[in-house]
């Protein structure tokens, strides 16, 4: 027998073609709209400036940037409606921007401060804000798939106009979640739109050796519906794709997944460091397609924007932020009390004791409770 | 093939060879062949009659039959490689059968006995037969098939010329271990071949309401490679499918997914009542595609099998599976002391403990 | 003899492994180029190369069925779950494949897999990177578990879990990866399963521990010599098999026990030490056995340092139990 040789080779520098897109503005997206697109990007660059810096210098604890994929993001954020559900992974700082929540609330969670609604008990960047339908997320990879289905399902059960979007990665497409997900979908016809955002690595893993399938999109025509790859550093292309999925979901034509070919020009977290496992070539190479200097680009050429301008867009996007953090640095930490919330609707008696005992022993509680 | 027209009672749809095409297809050794596929699939029918029977008189616990599947399981048996290596689904007990595992050994464990190598841990239709590569199945939908992905790594790294066969049904293609199991072997490019039994039911669920996709067999695309389509009531058809698929894997092609669809022709198991969910006209449908009425007619054109000769054949498997029942039935249980072997390879505090008190506590009934 | 950290000695116990013995290969998420993203692996992908160094696609359950049907074939599968966190897609193949098989195919397929996954709380990772949830896997019958809590150790421990018979997981107490350097036996240094390691002899009370929590124990018992209290501290080092005898001897001698273990109270693996210790060493026991746990609540990401138990809880734990009776 021939001995076959070992999983291929893959040169650090093979990513995949992404498919050029017209670079005219899909209908209804006036000059004014991307430019407040332009601006909401510029935002999550700033804030990812200051996040990562925040965590070096041991003010968070943990950060999670974005940088590169701001495009994909606002795009898809920009093309829902304010009721549409969104259920996140850990990187969609620039949907929840997008969304409109607010920047003071997006901090408070880095802070894990008093004032996050969710008292610090996640991670940093696992955001909450149930009054924007912007779901939980959670570290775990793909299970927000199978979350969307089901609140799409009930959205139609209630005859609600609205869609559901699940946010993941090229790594996602490998778990257990994205399969029952896309199937359960399928079946049921679900108005929910799988935007995938190809960030070309699952942390070390490059996207060629996730899958052996050719695109991540195809992957759609396993479970029945129409899978499409959209250069997800063009905003505009994706705001396209976005809406028509969503219109298509809407009018009972069943789910979509959105293949957005971009790329994650920073690391993985601040835990990560990508230089053991991609080249300065291939960063450079998508550094060249920045979807932030590319949105750019197009305004000035079609002069909706002056270089003065965005350089006062990025000015007050920093200012913003790091107003913001003036604001929210110096909350206090969530009360103690609270590790024992939300456990359950109600503290069971086990809770309580244990909480009674919790807080009778915490330094300045006047003494021990023996 | 739901849309199959409906036919005649007794009526089959004939199988389309003749000597010059099996030659062709086959091999030279096509009759050979053709006669240890049809008295395989004889054994399994016969088996699965007997054994429903018995389940229905008490003297067997549980009974899964494989109606409708015989085709594919003595098919894949004998196109299959000695050193292959078997990840069974619910229904290829056959298949081991086929490639040795002797037919006591295998009504033993239906029976739970003592002479089971499992030791009567086990549901019925769940045999164990390492020495002809038949790996233990579990009744877990689709757990087996990464593992097939992992034995066929290991076959590659050991540089044996084998292949693993993962054995699955329609339902177990929304597992999420068919997602990781296929998508790895696409990755890895390991010699496996996944081989979908589709006899489109899922218990309840009909295989077309078990995924928005036309057909299974293509969801092979989202992992890289192809996925074929095999009529799993024509013998024929499902022989030469795996024989090419296997050579084609030795090759260091890669994995490959292989549809062979069939008609489940009795309940999921002795516990199932198909009337409640199966539409009318199934059975009739079904009938239309049993693999032995549509095989017979064949071998007796071919001048191969001749009614007195079928029936003699018959005969002999009976008295077979006869006279294994009576040598199997009467043995007595597993030991107790079965109950805690096995568990690690040296047992260990308290599970020894538990073991040594266990006579005490169930009364001195095991001197 | 060498120093280095826990983290190390997990990556020179894969190596020495790899070395003596080509059956056994790794495979998991970002081990290979990567090194892992605690860097257990570091370096063993050049040395060893992809056909026994596999990056996998992200997918537990498929790590570990495939590690399972390698087994089966004979080799030795060493597959590293990123977390102890994320091997819940995984649990179907743990609890109903690799625990299972030598029991249900009566000994003829045995399963024998190591899984390595970092556990346990400390680096601020909230609700998913912080769980320790061993007593739900210390519960399913055909799984070892086994838990190190120092450089020694971990190298040790893991030589002999990846040449046992059994399926063993493996777990790492990640907070003290790098934390406390220590001396390791150079070579092929092998710990058995089953043994718990005396920490610190005393005789007024026995203090059991595992993983991070016997520095923090450690640490708890120091401090309570100069008040005259003389704790002994067990580390049980292995949860399955558990050294009963070890524990049994050290509580006959004190007659005082605290548990300590930073999984939920309710149901956790202390609750099993307790009903050893109810069972067999009643008589022997001058005071209620008492736990120091973390709480039953998720694990948090801002209070973390109020969940975990700390040297002064443990300490205030200890002095409570030896001033009872």
């Amino acid at each position: 027998m021939a001995r076959p040789s070992g999983p291929p080779r893959e040169s650090p520098l093979s990513v995949q073609a992404v498919p050029v897109t017209s670079g005219r503005a899909p209908e209804g997206l006036t000059a004014a709209d991307r430019k407040r697109m332009l601006r909401v990007m510029l935002l999550s660059r700033a804030l990812d400036e200051r996040g990562m810096t925040l965590q070096r210098q041991g003010r968070i604890g943990f950060y999670v940037p974005v940088e590169g994929q701001e495009g994909a993001q606002v795009g898809c954020a920009v093309a829902l409606d304010p009721k549409d559900w969104l259920c996140p992974g850990y990187r969609e700082t620039a949907v929840a921007l997008s969304r409109g929540i607010p920047l003071r609330q997006l901090l408070s969670q880095l802070y894990g401060d008093r004032a996050d609604l969710c008292q610090g008990r996640q991670m940093p960047n696992h955001f909450a804000f149930r009054e924007f339908r912007f779901v939980s997320a959670s570290s775990p990879i793909g299970t927000q798939i199978p979350h969307a289905v089901g609140l799409a399902l009930a959205a139609r059960l209630k005859g609600e106009k609205v869609v559901s979007v699940a946010f993941f990665g090229d790594g996602a497409t490998s778990s257990n979640d994205f399969h029952s997900g896309m199937n359960f979908a399928g079946v049921y016809r679900a108005p929910v739109i799988f935007f995938c955002q190809n960030n070309q690595w699952a942390i070390s893993l490059p996207r060629s050796k996730q899958t052996r399938s050719e695109t991540l999109a195809q992957k759609a025509e396993a479970y029945g519906f129409s899978g499409l790859q959209v250069d997800g550093n063009d905003v505009e292309a994706v705001y396209a794709a976005v809406k028509e999925a969503r219109a298509r979901a809407i009018a009972g034509g069943g789910p979509t997944l959105i293949e957005a070919v971009t790329y994650r020009m920073g690391p993985h977290t601040t835990s990560d460091d990508p230089r053991r496992y991609r080249s300065a070539e291939e960063l450079a190479l998508w550094k060249s397609r920045d979807p932030v200097e590319r949105l750019k680009e197009t305004l000035v050429r079609e002069h909706a924007l002056t270089e003065e301008e965005f350089d006062q867009f990025l000015e007050a996007a920093r200012a913003e932020v790091a107003a913001a953090i003036q604001e929210v640095e110096p909350l206090p930490p969530p009360d103690p009390g609270t590790l024992f919330d939300d456990v359950f609707a109600r503290r069971t008696p086990q809770l309580e004791e244990q909480r009674a005992a919790f807080l009778a022993e915490l330094p300045g509680s006047g003494g021990r409770k023996e | 093939m739901a849309s199959s027209p409906p036919g005649e009672p007794g009526d089959v749809l004939p199988l389309p060879y003749d000597a010059d095409s099996l030659a062709r297809r086959v091999g030279p050794a096509w009759k050979e062949t053709l006669l240890t596929i049809y008295r395989g699939m004889l054994l399994g029918r016969i088996l699965d009659q007997r054994l429903l029977g018995l389940q229905r008189q008490g003297r067997v616990g549980f009974y899964g039959p494989a109606m409708g599947q015989e085709a594919t399981n003595a098919a894949v048996a004998a196109a299959l490689g000695k050193e292959d290596w078997v990840f069974p689904g619910l229904r290829e007990q056959l298949v081991a059968l086929l490639r040795g595992h002797p037919l006591p050994v295998y009504l033993a464990q239906l029976f739970g006995n003592e002479k089971d190598p499992a030791r009567g841990r086990q549901m019925p239709c769940h045999p164990t037969a390492r020495e002809v590569g038949y790996v233990s199945m579990s009744s877990v939908i689709g757990n087996q098939i990464p593992q097939a992905v992992g034995t066929a790594w290991a076959l590659r790294r050991k540089g044996v010329a084998a292949i693993a066969l993962a054995c699955f049904g329609d339902g177990a293609t929304s597992s999420g271990d068919f997602h990781a199991g296929l998508n790895f072997a696409g990755v890895l490019r390991v010699p496996v071949l996944f081989l979908l039994t589709n006899n489109q039911w899922a218990i309840s669920l009909p295989a077309s309401r078990q995924s928005a996709v036309a057909t299974l067999a293509e969801k092979a695309r989202a992992y890289g490679f192809s996925g074929s389509r095999v009529d799993g009531t024509d013998p024929v058809a499902v022989f030469c499918a795996v024989r090419d698929a296997r050579e084609a894997l030795l090759k260091g092609e890669g994995p490959r997914l292989l549809e062979a669809v069939f008609y489940r022709m009795a309940p999921h198991s002795s516990s199932d009542d198909p009337t409640r969910y199966q539409p009318p006209g199934w059975g009739e449908e079904a009938r239309l595609h049993d693999p032995l009425g549509r095989l017979e007619p064949l071998l007796e054109k071919l001048g191969l099998v001749p009614g007195p000769a079928r029936d003699r054949l018959r005969e002999e498997i009976e008295t077979e599976v006869r006279q294994a029942i009576q040598a199997t039935e009467p043995l007595p249980p597993p030991g107790p002391e079965s109950l805690f072997e096995d568990t690690y390879r040296h047992p260990f505090p308290p599970l020894t403990e538990e073991r040594d008190r266990f006579d005490t506590e169930q009364g001195g009934h095991f001197p | 003899m060498t120093e280095l950290t826990l983290i190390q000695g997990v990556n020179q116990a894969l190596r020495e492994a790899m070395k003596a013995d080509p059956d056994v290969v790794l495979l998991g998420e970002d081990i290979g180029v990567n090194g892992g993203v605690f860097r257990a692996t570091e370096g063993l992908l050049k040395e060893f190369g992809e056909d026994r160094v596999m990056d996998t696609p992200l997918n537990e359950s498929g790590i570990v069925g495939t590690a399972v049907g390698m087994a089966l074939y004979g080799l030795k599968p060493v597959a590293e779950i990123q977390f102890l966190d994320f091997i819940y897609p995984a649990f179907d193949q743990i609890v109903s494949e690799l625990a299972k098989l030598r029991y249900r195919s009566g000994g003829q397929f045995p399963c024998h897999v190591v899984l390595r996954a970092p556990y346990g709380g400390g680096i601020k990772g909230g609700l998913y990177h912080s769980q320790s949830t061993e007593q739900l896997f210390a519960s399913i019958p055909g799984l070892k578990v086994v838990v190190p809590s120092t450089p020694a150790d971990a190298k040790g421990l893991l030589l002999s879990s990846i040449f046992d018979e059994d399926p063993v997981l493996f777990l790492e107490p990640k907070r003290i990866y790098r934390s406390l350097p220590g001396e390791v036996p150079d070579g092929d240094h092998r710990v058995p399963l089953g043994t718990a390691r005396v920490a610190r002899e005393g005789s007024d009370v026995s203090v059991f521990a595992y993983g991070a929590m016997v520095p923090v124990a450690q640490q708890a018992c120091q401090g309570l010599d100069a008040q005259g209290i003389h704790a002994e501290l067990i580390d049980l080092r292995s949860l399955v098999p558990l050294d009963e005898a070890a524990l049994l001897r050290s509580v006959e001698k004190t007659g005082r026990a605290v548990i300590v273990h930073e999984a939920p109270r309710f149901c956790g693996y202390g609750a099993e030490i307790a009903a050893l210790l109810a069972e067999k060493a009643l008589y022997s026991l001058k005071a209620p056995v008492v736990r120091v746990t973390g709480y039953d609540t998720p694990f948090p990401y801002a209070l973390e340092h109020l969940y975990l138990p700390s040297v002064d809880r443990v300490s205030r734990a200890i002095e409570r139990t030896v001033r009872a009776a």
